[in-house]
C-alpha cells in the first residue's frame, strides 16, 4: 500500500508530501505520524506541501487534525511551502488553519522549530544543516 | 413583393442629399467629425440598404442579405461611441432617413393609396429595425471601453513592492472590492514566493472607507499569507478609520496595526533581525528607526 514516508531528524520528524492526496493517504498519514511521534518522542513536526497542487476541505482539516495531535503528543506543527493557489483555496473554503504554525520553505520552518524547541538536543542541529 | 428597393434605388441621389442635410441640422457635430466622413458614411450605408432590400425580406434584418449593412452599423456606431457621441445623436442618425424615404415613396406612390399605405408601413418597419441595431451595438460599444477601463484599473492599482530583503509592501489604493481583493491576493501571494518574503506590509492610506466587507476582504489576504509562511502588518490606519472598525465590531484580532508605514517598516526589520543606526556623520541621516522613535 502507498505510503508517504516519514524522516527522523533528530527530534524533528520531517515529511514531504510530493504525490496528491487522496483522503486514505491523508487518514494513514495521521496514524503514521502519530505513532512516529509517540515512538520516538519527537518535539517538531515539518510538513512539506509545496509540491501539493490541489487541495480540498478534507485535507485541509487533516492539516489541522495533525496539528492538534501532535500538540497533545507535546510537538510543534510547522507546515511549509504552501503554494499559493492552495492559500487562496482554504481561505475561500474559511480554513484559517489558525493552530498550524507555517513558513516559507523547509530552511526558514526549521529554523522555527529551532526556536520553539531549541533548548532540546542543540548538537542535532549541526545534522541537519550539513544534510 | 415590396417595391421599396426599386423606390430607394431611383431615388438614391435625393434620398440621400435629404438625408445629410437633415442631419446636419438635426445632430451634426462638426467638432467631433469632419464632412467628408460623415457624407461617405450616409452613401455606404444606403447602398447597403438598398443591396439588402434586393433580398426581398425586409423584416428579418438578420438575414445573410443584411450582413453587410449591419457591418457597416456596427462599425459606424462604434467609432462614435469612442467619438464621443450621444445614444441619441447616434440613433437620430439612422432615424432621420425616415423623412426623406417617406417623401420618395410619396412621390412614386402617390396614386395609389394602398401601396402608398403598404410601402410606408414597410418603411417605417425597416428603419426603426436599423435604428435599434445601432444603439445595440453602440451601447455594446461602449461597455466593452467601460470594461476595459476597469480591467486597466485594476491591473495601474495593485503594485507589490520590495522595501527590503524578505520585506515586501501593498500599498493599496481605492476601494477593495471581491474583484480586486483577487488580483490583490495572487499578486501579494506570488510575490511573497518569488521574493521569499517573511514580512508584508499592507498600506491601507489610500482606502477611503473600511467597512466589514472590506475588513473581511483584507483577512482573507492575510489569513492566505500566513498560510504560506509570511506574517502580515496593516499600516496607514487613519484615526476616522479606527473609530469605524471599533464600531462595526471588527475584531483583528492577532493582526498587528500601525498609524504609519514608517512604523509598519521599524517593525518588519526589527522582525528580521535588523536595526537601523544613525551613521557618525553630521548629515541627518535617513534613518528609518530614529523618525518614529520620535513620535512615540
Amino acid at each position: 500500500m502507498e505510503r508517504i514516508p516519514i524522516l527522523r531528524m533528530g527530534n524533528f520528524l520531517l515529511v514531504t508530501i510530493q504525490v496528491d492526496m487522496h483522503d486514505r493517504l491523508a487518514l494513514q498519514l495521521q496514524d503514521d505520524l502519530t505513532q512516529s511521534i509517540a515512538e520516538w518522542g519527537s518535539t517538531g513536526v515539518l510538513i512539506d506541501i509545496s509540491s501539493l497542487e490541489i487541495v480540498d476541505s478534507f485535507i485541509g482539516r487533516m492539516l489541522a487534525n495533525i496539528a492538534a495531535m501532535a500538540r497533545v503528543l507535546d510537538a510543534e506543527t510547522v507546515v511549509v511551502g504552501m503554494q499559493p493557489a492552495v492559500a487562496i483555496t482554504l481561505v475561500e473554503l474559511g480554513m484559517s488553519l489558525s493552530g498550524v504554525r507555517t513558513a516559507l520553505n523547509v530552511e526558514s520552518g526549521m529554523e522555527l522549530l529551532y526556536e520553539l524547541r531549541g533548548n532540546f538536543r542543540p548538537e542535532s542541529a549541526d545534522e541537519i544543516s550539513q544534510a | 413583393m415590396s417595391k421599396l428597393p426599386e423606390i430607394i434605388r431611383r431615388n438614391e441621389e435625393q434620398i440621400r442629399a435629404a438625408w445629410v442635410s437633415q442631419v446636419s441640422s438635426a445632430v451634426r457635430r462638426s467638432d467631433l467629425m469632419s464632412d467628408r466622413e460623415f457624407q461617405g458614411q450616409s452613401r455606404e450605408l444606403l447602398t447597403s440598404i438598398v443591396e439588402g432590400c434586393e433580398s426581398g425580406d425586409i423584416v428579418h434584418l438578420d438575414s445573410a442579405a443584411w450582413g453587410h449593412a449591419r457591418e457597416l452599423l456596427n462599425s459606424i456606431s462604434a467609432s462614435r461611441a469612442t467619438q464621443g457621441f450621444k445614444t441619441s445623436e447616434t440613433a437620430t442618425f439612422v432615424l432621420s432617413l425616415k423623412q426623406p424615404l417617406f417623401h420618395a415613396i410619396r412621390k412614386e406612390l402617390a396614386s395609389s393609396p394602398d401601396a402608398l399605405f403598404d410601402e410606408l408601413w414597410n418603411a417605417t418597419l425597416l428603419v426603426d429595425k436599423l435604428a435599434l441595431i445601432t444603439s445595440d451595438s453602440f451601447l455594446a460599444s461602449r461597455e466593452q471601453f467601460i470594461l476595459r477601463q476597469q480591467q486597466e484599473m485594476l491591473e495601474l492599482s495593485t503594485p507589490v513592492v520590495k522595501l527590503w530583503e524578505g520585506i515586501l509592501a501593498l500599498p493599496i489604493i481605492g476601494t477593495l472590492d471581491s474583484a480586486r481583493t483577487q488580483v490583490i491576493m495572487e499578486s501579494l501571494l506570488g510575490a511573497i514566493v518569488q521574493t521569499n518574503s517573511r514580512v508584508a506590509i499592507i498600506d491601507i492610506t489610500g482606502v477611503p472607507t473600511v467597512d466589514t466587507l472590506v475588513a473581511q476582504h483584507l483577512l482573507k489576504t492575510i489569513t492566505a499569507a500566513r498560510l504560506m509562511g509570511a506574517e502580515c502588518i496593516i499600516s496607514g490606519v487613519r484615526p476616522q478609520i479606527a473609530q469605524t472598525i471599533v464600531h462595526l465590531g471588527i475584531d483583528l484580532g492577532q493582526i498587528i496595526t500601525k498609524a504609519k508605514l514608517a512604523d509598519a517598516f521599524a517593525l518588519a526589520l526589527q522582525k528580521s533581525g535588523r536595526t537601523v543606526v544613525k551613521s557618525g556623520n553630521s548629515s541627518p541621516a535617513l534613518s528609518a528607526k530614529s523618525e518614529p522613535a520620535k513620535e512615540r
